[in-house]
């Protein structure tokens, strides 16, 4: 746990694995969520024209 | 003495012409009722359009926040001794940390979100701004925090910081090896400025209402009516 994270070194990009690793997971998270059903409760949604 | 019961019901049903009131409490009182009715604050019915979970990640991130506050004050209460000597300590400690972590990476999902969806439009620039504006605040109030671990780490960020801050002229006011500058700030001026401006960020979602997606037909038509 001590021991530093290791780097990816990539021309002027320097970024910590853990944190690259945490980007591709928000970015995985926010594609799912585009695309994922979402649950509806019947009758708990309308479209409103009033916005 | 004599009464015309039909003559009261059509009084009784007839508009009533709002006598305004003078007095600045009652301007006040008209303004919040015109532009924040409770059934804008509290719907029971949202567009069809919000039923994606995009519209979580905002959500979430408030939920992180409440985490956020409770853990800190059980931090704040019993002090630095306890958050690093004690299991429970350290349990509340780590809560702490990780509502944080929760509370970052959902906030930028839901800007993601809200840029590639231009939530910025028909009149919503003051949301997306006051938005944008809890991000930064958030970011200092997170510096803040690493800076009053009571550990090395937070000893290494200061007096690497320190350098940062003074360039940019800030040393003066904002001084980061000051322990007891920077508990002050994290523990009340910066959490209590984030959530007001959380909740202004609310009330102001609410009193327009979600966006339309951009691809909605009606989309347009909010956008001109919006715009003349």
């Amino acid at each position: 746990m001590d021991a530093p994270a290791p780097y990816v070194h990539w021309g002027f990009i320097l970024i910590s694995v853990p944190n690259l690793v945490l980007i591709g997971v928000m970015l995985l998270l926010f594609v799912i969520a585009l695309v994922a059903p979402f649950p509806a409760h019947r009758g708990s949604r309308e479209r409103r024209d009033d916005q | 003495m004599t009464s015309d019961p039909a003559a009261e019901r059509s009084a009784a049903a007839a508009p009533q012409v709002a006598a305004r009131e003078p007095g600045w409490t009652a301007a006040i009182r008209d303004r919040v009722e015109r532009t924040l009715p409770i059934t804008e604050l509290l719907p029971t019915r949202q567009p069809a359009y919000v039923g994606s979970w995009v519209y979580v990640f905002g959500v979430v991130t408030i939920a992180a926040l409440v985490w956020v506050v409770i853990s800190g004050v059980v931090l704040a209460f019993f002090g630095s001794a306890w958050w690093h000597v004690s299991s429970i300590g350290r349990f509340f400690n780590s809560i702490h940390f990780w509502a944080v972590q929760m509370f970052f990476i959902f906030m930028v999902l839901h800007l993601w979100g809200q840029f590639w969806g231009a939530g910025w439009r028909d009149g919503r620039a003051r949301t997306w701004m006051v938005g944008v504006v809890i991000f930064l605040v958030s970011l200092v109030t997170a510096f803040t925090g690493y800076l009053i671990q009571q550990n090395f780490d937070s000893q290494w960020i200061a007096v690497n910081a320190k350098d940062a801050v003074n360039s940019t002229g800030l040393g003066g006011l904002f001084n980061v090896t000051n322990f007891g500058q920077m508990y002050g700030l994290h523990v009340m001026l910066f959490p209590v400025g984030v959530t007001l401006l959380v909740v202004l960020h609310i009330v102001q979602v609410r009193s327009r209402g979600v966006v339309r997606p951009i691809d909605d037909p009606a989309a347009a038509d909010a956008h001109a009516a919006g715009s003349s």
